[in-house]
């Protein structure tokens, strides 16, 4: 419903053995219309969509992954579980109270969801933990795995009996200043569903990065230019605040550096509460200091813009497509001692995404056309996975088949044909609205009765591990249960009788002596041949090994032929049919 | 004679009581061996249920068992063994009998049999698995014994197919353990279960149990520690394990194929997907690499680490792990690294704002473009970015070893050390710090590099700091602006942290003598001259002064023309800091000027070294002295000794050996003088006055001594003997000096014993070197040894006092190598004037921060000493973490000292100073007389000294009263 072949609103339905599962439920940022939001009904026409959905699963707290949240589940209607991890559901209602205050207040959007909503909405979520295995219903489980990307940031395994689906959501694979890796265990999952933003990207080292990023900011500054950083309210942006405050500390720098306030305030709250959630370094220090008590960043007032002097400013949202980033960026813009650092990847459609491709001139709202003069500088500090880093973690898990979201089409072909070539595993790219089947060959237990188990260790070698071996028994399905039997027991069981099936053949053999003799004669060679057999020769003047009956009687029309007759049951069909290839090359010449 | 006799029944009484006391003891061992285990058996038989005998047996495990007594508790064991039901106690049982295998020197070969028989008969896997743990004790115990071994892997492979994974695992340390080194070959003859112990393992490459996997690749390893050589198929058998779901597992593996390829390095191995090969060291260093991006930090630690030590690996592969190719929207795109060289080389200062100079620049080959290679791509790239700061030191220390071995992939590596300076964990910041003046000879930082390196200097870590002194003072500087980029940071630093001062110094000056060409152009500016007008001179206090003079003056040493860019005042101020700071400015040849250091400087060329001659020659004089009289000997002493210590003085590198000969002489001339003094002959009661003189000597002889014996390092045992002989000599002056001024007898023949003792100790312990003690004071002595044992003590004190004044004065070798162990407090500097407050019954914690040189073992000697105005004196012990070497012979001690007293009415000083702690008897060598016995009993006094060896620092502190 979102995210196929397209880069914001995260929607994706899964139904996996009989269960259907949301992941995300995020909204576009490039679209003020219906489209923003994905399409419900095409979950289900009739009927609600409880249900319907068995579990809604959040990934993390960005808007385009839990915008529509409180849309789907108050105005469209949900009522069953949502999850998502412990950060996620603390800092998740801020920045959509924040979305729904620019949307309603600022654009004057009317049906739009309330702050009731939103409230309401969290009150369904269920909140869990890392690699805590949750279990949805008796067969549905889920559990979580770290994803670095933001705070609280979680891919999910759902898994149903033994299919599995893990989903990444949003995640990064190497680790920064605040945030770990993101990792998975070797979960061999049938399906994994994949972001893959930068699909055709490598990246750098983040260390010229960082460096770059800081020699860019502390040369405007030195020159008494501003900078103008936007960012998304979180995630990146405490990033990029650590690595600033660590700089100015070391240099002893003075310039204010100035944080769009409201939301973020009470989102670093959740970030010096979160402790766990973060990387080495700071889970280490901070009982010293936590290291996102700045010193140096300071809230922003809307009058400091104006402010003469070199200084700092990180505003919100990050794609300059409305709010403060976007107001401080036009008043900014015509002087060229000033400079934007666009940190992290920018929708089509909006400024942030015009002013990379190098447009000078922008149409601004009203007619206005805006004459970018400062400089424009794109730094990758996205907290995605690079095209390795999606590698590596689709090594990690090693799955059966991959599906790529998240991205742009032409740069998914690549990934996608990389991803088959290396792992030889099948890969997805489907747009939105397409559905993609795949088949699993599922394993099926079987219960085995001990009776045959232990016969049949009785009869071979120690059971050997991981070598399949082949055993003789009856299979009973019985309401969805299956059972391996002997088949004594399944006739008893089943109230059959039992039926013999015998097979006889004839063998014409070239002798002129009588049917004693003959039949002696055939006794004395299968007794030679047949070591390890229980030959017998019968007082009738027939010939048994083991179960089998041989007898010899004199052909009708020919009396120079004897016809034996040879005659097995279907247990003793190997023996049987080695016998009949033994007698039909003859009786051994004896010298009589 | 009386007091003869009494010594003699003395000394046979302490003997006898030794050995009354060794009797009794052997005595007691012998009554309680049968009765331990017998109490066992006793024990074992009372107990009721499995709880109680297995608590017995826990209480028995307790206390050792002597040899002799082993085997009878065996034979108690196995029998209750027999007899148990219980597993547990079984169990218990099973792990005593391995304990007591252990037991040195006792033999278990005797138990083997019935240890291999119990295995047989056992149905517990526990039981089992603890069963061959004592196996493999006994094995080890008994190594040599083939037969032995060969029966124990038999044992071992029989039950390597139990189905519970102790066993197995087990079975498998067993094996990797015994298993026998190439007899397979010879035994195979012979038919019997000659097993190929290799294969064997091998096949539990596969098994189900994880732990069973990593014990078969911890036995192959095992194997190959005890030097048999594996075969090159267990690469391939490795390699599959690599992929293994469990990180031990993965873990071992790792440390499997790198042993492999060292193993066979150049054996050739086919790449998988092509038909192309390589060496198999290549190989096993690709795939090591990949393990550098494993799912756990464990398994990545461990692959960083071995591939610091793959030195064979060809160059190609070494630099792909630095090369992680780079690419956006499909197009090829350099690496920042890549354009800072470019623009580097283009002569363009990076600006780093120029728009799109990161733009992407050709299109990438789809088909080309490997995502995830096998090979060694990117994996110090990836290792340096790890989440763990373990994994990334353990990339760092990787770097550092291989760039050791290729100077071509030190160039190359120097990028990402350089980023590595900017790690947020402090750890790794002075580890790659540390990398990098490791390989810094074969390295040439460029400027944007060194701006890089610069930055670090203001960090707030003062070991951060000080690492960076030592890398600039040995890193190569390609251009003027890069030194001048360095001095300015340098004196940036030094205005931010003043406490750096000598650090940096020294780093200016070998940064100065390994760059004189580049320091050339900047001296004008440095020294801010102009070509007409005179300049204000600068002050000469001033510590950035001083350090831009150390860089000039250390330059101009190699580079002539220097000196004649330099002012006036410039040429004084070098005079200045030549006498002053003489170790950071060296002697100038300095055109046109009578300056001291002129004039000596054409000396020093052709002779090998004035000084020492010097050195060697006032001592040979001195030591031809004993003919010459009293008179004309004491001034030539105290002459000898002058110069010596001047020459210390000027002389750094003689220092040692001047202070020490200069002690040595003035022990002598202590003692000359303390002999010389008229009144010897006057009679006791009017002497007691005079004493002073003579007993104050001896005193300082002692601490002469032990100063000579303690505080220098190098210090030799023909030293040792020369340094005790001084003692002793002390030692007999002091005892003439208390016979001469107390009265009676009692205390003197104490006195006397004590004495005779020590003479005693004196040559069991120089037993060796005794013949080079001719004709010296001991050699004399021990003469008359049999006369003194028998001697009254005034007879004996005359006697000690002709031999004193007869014996020869004693030549003293000097060593090769010698210092003087010496400390300087950095911190506290002494010169506050704010007092530091406190509340009085409470702590307050004192930072102090001392540079050591030449001390040996600083963890052990080196004690901080606080000294109160009330005269009370606290000894603090620092913990042993406190010690820092950044080089050899040079330690560093930060510390925190708690102070505190009661209240005080004004502020007041304390001392605070370092001391140097000593014990006689460690030097000398381990007598088994001294071990079993308490030792003499006059080393107990001395064993506790401790010398001081810095200057006291003063710090002000003020105890409050507690407010109440």
């Amino acid at each position: 419903m979102g995210a196929g072949q397209d880069v914001g609103r995260s929607c994706i339905l899964v139904s996996i053995a009989g269960k259907n599962v949301m992941l995300d439920c995020g909204m576009h940022m490039g679209f003020n219309d219906d489209r923003r939001f994905p399409d419900f009904s095409y979950i289900t026409q009739n009927g609600r969509l409880t249900d319907f959905l068995d579990c809604v699963i959040i990934s993390h707290f960005h808007l385009d992954h839990c915008g529509a949240l409180p849309y789907f589940s108050e105005m469209v209607g949900y009522d069953g579980p949502i999850y998502m991890t412990h950060p996620t559901q603390a800092i998740c209602p801020i920045l959509l109270e924040d979305y729904r205050k620019i949307a309603v207040d600022k654009k004057g959007e009317a049906n739009f969801f309330t702050s009731q909503m939103i409230k309401d909405c969290m009150k369904k979520v269920v909140a869990v933990h890392l690699h805590q295995t949750v279990q949805v219903d008796d067969e549905l489980e889920i559990k979580a795995y770290y994803a670095g990307h933001v705070l609280g940031a979680a891919m999910f395994q759902i898994k149903v009996g033994s299919e599995s689906v893990v989903y990444t959501g949003d995640y990064n694979m190497t680790p920064d200043r605040h945030l770990g890796a993101a990792w998975v265990d070797k979960c061999r999952p049938s399906l994994l569903i994949s972001e893959s933003t930068y699909a055709t990207t490598i990246r750098d080292s983040k260390r010229c990065r960082e460096r770059d990023f800081l020699k860019k900011v502390h040369e405007t500054v030195e020159r008494g230019g501003k900078v103008l950083i936007p960012v998304f309210a979180l995630g990146r942006a405490q990033e990029l605040c650590i690595l600033l405050e660590t700089f100015w500390e070391r240099m002893n720098l003075k310039v204010p550096i100035y944080f769009s306030t409201g939301l973020t305030e009470k989102a670093n709250h959740y970030y010096k509460l979160f402790i766990t959630w973060t990387n080495q370094k700071i889970r280490k220090t901070f009982v010293q200091r936590n290291m996102f008590e700045f010193k140096h960043i300071k809230a922003f007032d809307r009058a400091f813009a104006d402010n003469p002097g070199p200084m700092v400013v990180f505003a919100t949202p990050g794609m300059l497509h409305a709010g403060q980033s976007l107001q401080i960026f036009r008043k900014w813009a015509g002087n060229e001692k000033n400079m934007v650092i666009m940190p992290g990847y920018c929708v089509q459609g909006t400024v942030g995404h015009k002013i990379l491709s190098g447009q000078r001139k922008l149409e601004m709202e009203g007619r206005q056309v805006l004459e970018v003069k400062m400089q424009v500088e794109y730094m990758s500090f996205s907290a995605h996975a690079d095209a390795k880093g999606i590698m590596q973690l689709v090594g990690q898990a090693e799955p059966d088949s991959v599906l790529l979201v998240h991205g742009e089409a032409k740069k998914m072909e690549f990934l996608r044909q990389k991803i088959e070539q290396e792992f030889r595993v099948s890969c997805y790219m489907p747009a939105n609205g397409e559905t993609v089947t795949l088949p699993t060959s599922p394993s099926i237990p079987v219960g085995i009765s001990l009776g045959l188990l232990k016969r049949e260790m009785a009869q071979g070698l120690l059971p050997e591990a991981k070598k399949l071996r082949l055993l003789h028994g009856t299979l009973i399905m019985k309401d969805s249960s299956f059972r391996l039997v002997s088949s004594e027991q399944a006739l008893k069981e089943l109230g059959l009788a039992e039926h013999q099936l015998r097979f006889t053949c004839r063998v014409h053999l070239q002798d002129t002596r009588k049917e004693q003799e003959m039949a002696l004669r055939v006794y004395s060679h299968l007794k030679s041949t047949l070591q390890g057999h229980c030959v017998q020769h019968l007082p009738d003047g027939s010939v048994t090994v083991e179960s089998i009956l041989i007898q010899a009687a004199a052909h009708s029309e020919d009396p120079g032929t004897k016809v034996l007759l040879v005659s097995w049951t279907y247990q003793d069909e190997e023996l049987g049919s080695f016998l009949t290839a033994l007698l039909k090359k003859g009786l051994p010449q004896t010298p009589s | 004679m009386a007091a003869h006799l009494k010594k003699r029944v003395y000394e046979e009484f302490t003997k006898v009581v030794q050995q009354q006391q060794e009797e009794v003891a052997t005595k007691k061992l012998r009554l309680t061996k049968p009765s331990k285990s017998a109490a066992l058996h006793v024990d074992l038989c009372k107990a009721a249920c499995p709880a109680d005998a297995l608590q017995y047996l826990l209480q028995f495990a307790r206390k050792p068992v002597e040899a002799e007594s082993v085997e009878g508790v065996v034979r108690i064991l196995l029998e209750h063994y027999y007899k148990e039901t219980d597993p547990s106690v079984r169990l218990k049982i099973a792990s005593l009998l391995g304990l007591l295998s252990k037991t040195a020197g006792f033999s278990p070969d005797c138990i083997i049999d019935d240890a291999i028989n119990i295995l047989q008969n056992e149905k517990s896997h526990q039981v089992l698995a603890q069963l061959l743990d004592t196996l493999l004790a006994i094995g080890t115990k008994l190594a040599e014994n083939q037969a032995i071994q060969t029966r124990l892997v038999d044992v071992a492979c029989k039950h390597l197919t139990d189905t519970s994974h102790g066993v197995r695992n087990k079975c498998l340390q067993l094996l990797g353990n015994l298993g026998s080194l190439e007899k397979s070959v010879t035994k195979d003859t012979e038919g019997l279960t000659a097993r190929d112990v290799q294969k064997i393992i091998g096949d539990y490459f596969s098994d189900q149990d994880p732990r069973v996997r990593t014990a078969a690749i911890k036995a192959m390893l095992q194997l190959h520690e005890r030097g048999l050589k594996l075969h090159q198929t267990v690469y391939n058998q490795a390699c599959k394990l690599l992929s293994d779901d469990y990180e031990q597992v993965r873990s071992a593996a790792v440390q499997l194929i790198w042993v492999v390829s060292q193993l066979y390095p150049e054996s050739i191995v086919p790449i998988p997907s092509s038909n192309e090969e390589i060496r198999l060291v290549d190989d096993a260093f690709g795939k090591i690499c990949h393990m550098v991006s494993d799912g756990s930090w464990v398994v990545r630690v461990q692959a960083a680490k071995l591939l610091g030590s793959m030195e064979q690996v060809s160059s190609h592969f070494l630099e792909q792990t630095l090369d992680k190719k780079l690419m956006s929207d499909l197009r090829r795109k350099r690496t920042a690294h890549e354009r800072a060289k470019e623009l580097y080389s283009s002569g363009e200062f990076s600006s780093g704002r120029k728009w799109g100079d990161d733009a992407p620049k050709e299109e990438v080959d789809t088909g080309a473009v490997n995502l995830i290679e096998s090979g060694a791509c990117g994996a110090f790239v990836h290792g340096l970015e790890d989440e763990m700061y373990e994994v990334r030191i353990a990339a760092v220390e990787a770097l550092c070893m291989l760039a050791q071995s290729s100077p071509a992939f030190a160039e190359k590596c120097l990028d990402f050390l350089v980023d590595m300076f900017n790690d947020e964990i402090e750890e790794v910041r002075l580890q790659s710090i540390h990398t990098m003046r490791k390989i810094s000879n074969n390295i040439t930082l460029r400027e944007d590099q060194l701006d890089t390196v610069l930055a670090v200097l203001e960090d707030s870590s003062r070991d951060i700091r000080e690492a960076l002194h030592e890398l600039l003072c040995c890193t190569n500087v390609s251009t003027k602006e890069g030194i001048h980029l360095a001095l300015v940071e340098l004196l940036k630093n030094l205005t931010k942290y003043p406490t750096d001062r000598d650090s940096i110094w020294k780093c200016l000056k070998f940064l100065g003598s390994r760059h004189p060409t580049l320091v050339l152009p900047l001296v004008p500016e440095l020294l801010s001259t102009h070509p007409f007008f005179d300049t204000a001179e600068p002050d000469m206090d001033d510590p950035a002064y001083i350090a831009v003079l150390v860089l000039i003056f250390n330059a101009a040493k190699t580079c002539p023309t220097m000196p004649a860019l330099f002012s006036d005042h410039t040429f004084r101020h070098y005079a200045y800091l030549r006498d002053s700071l003489s170790h950071l400015v060296p002697a100038l040849r300095l055109p046109g000027r009578k300056l001291v250091s002129s004039a000596l400087s054409p000396n020093i060329a052709p002779h090998e070294d004035p000084s020492q001659q010097f050195l060697q020659q006032s001592l040979e004089r001195v030591y031809s002295l004993q003919h010459l009289d009293p008179q004309g000997a004491q001034e030539l002493l105290e002459f000898t000794i002058r110069d010596l210590q001047r020459l210390g003085e000027l002389q750094s590198e003689l220092a040692g050996v001047a202070d020490f000969s200069a002690t040595y002489l003035r022990c002598q001339l202590l003692l000359i003088k303390a002999l010389q003094e008229k009144l010897w002959n006057v009679a006791a009661p009017l002497y007691l006055k005079q004493s002073d003189l003579a007993s104050a000597a001896a005193k300082q002889i002692m601490e002469e001594t032990y100063k000579m014996e303690f505080m220098y390092s190098g210090v030799e045992n023909k030293q040792v003997v020369i340094i005790h002989h001084m003692r002793l000599q002390a030692k007999a002056l002091q005892l003439i000096v208390t016979a001469r001024t107390t009265r009676g007898v009692d205390p003197l023949f104490g006195m006397c014993e004590k004495f005779l003792q020590e003479v005693d100790f004196f040559q069991r312990c120089f037993i060796a070197d005794l013949p080079q003690l001719q004709d010296s004071f001991v050699d004399k002595l021990l003469d008359l040894m049999p006369r003194l044992m028998t001697s009254k003590p005034a007879e004996v004190v005359k006697i000690l006092q002709t031999m004193l004044r007869q014996s020869a004065f004693l030549h003293l070798p000097l060593p090769e190598q010698i210092h003087k162990a010496s400390a300087t407090i950095i911190e506290p500097a002494g010169e506050s004037d704010n007092p530091l407050r406190f509340t009085s019954g409470l702590v307050v914690a004192l930072d102090v921060d001392a540079t050591l040189e030449h001390v040996q073992d600083p963890q052990n000697t080196v004690k901080v000493q606080v000294l109160y105005p009330d005269g009370q004196a606290q000894m603090i012990h620092p913990k042993p973490a406190d010690f820092r070497n950044p080089g050899p012979g040079r330690h560093r001690l930060i510390t925190q000292v708690y102070l505190s007293h009661t209240a005080w009415t004004e502020p007041c000083q304390v001392e605070v100073r370092l001391l140097l702690a000593y014990s006689s008897t460690a030097r000398i060598p381990k007598s088994p007389w001294i071990e079993g016995g308490e030792g003499p009993p006059q080393v107990d006094t001395s064993i506790e000294g401790a010398i001081p060896f810095s200057k006291p620092v003063k710090v002000y502190i003020m105890p409050k009263p507690a407010r109440r």
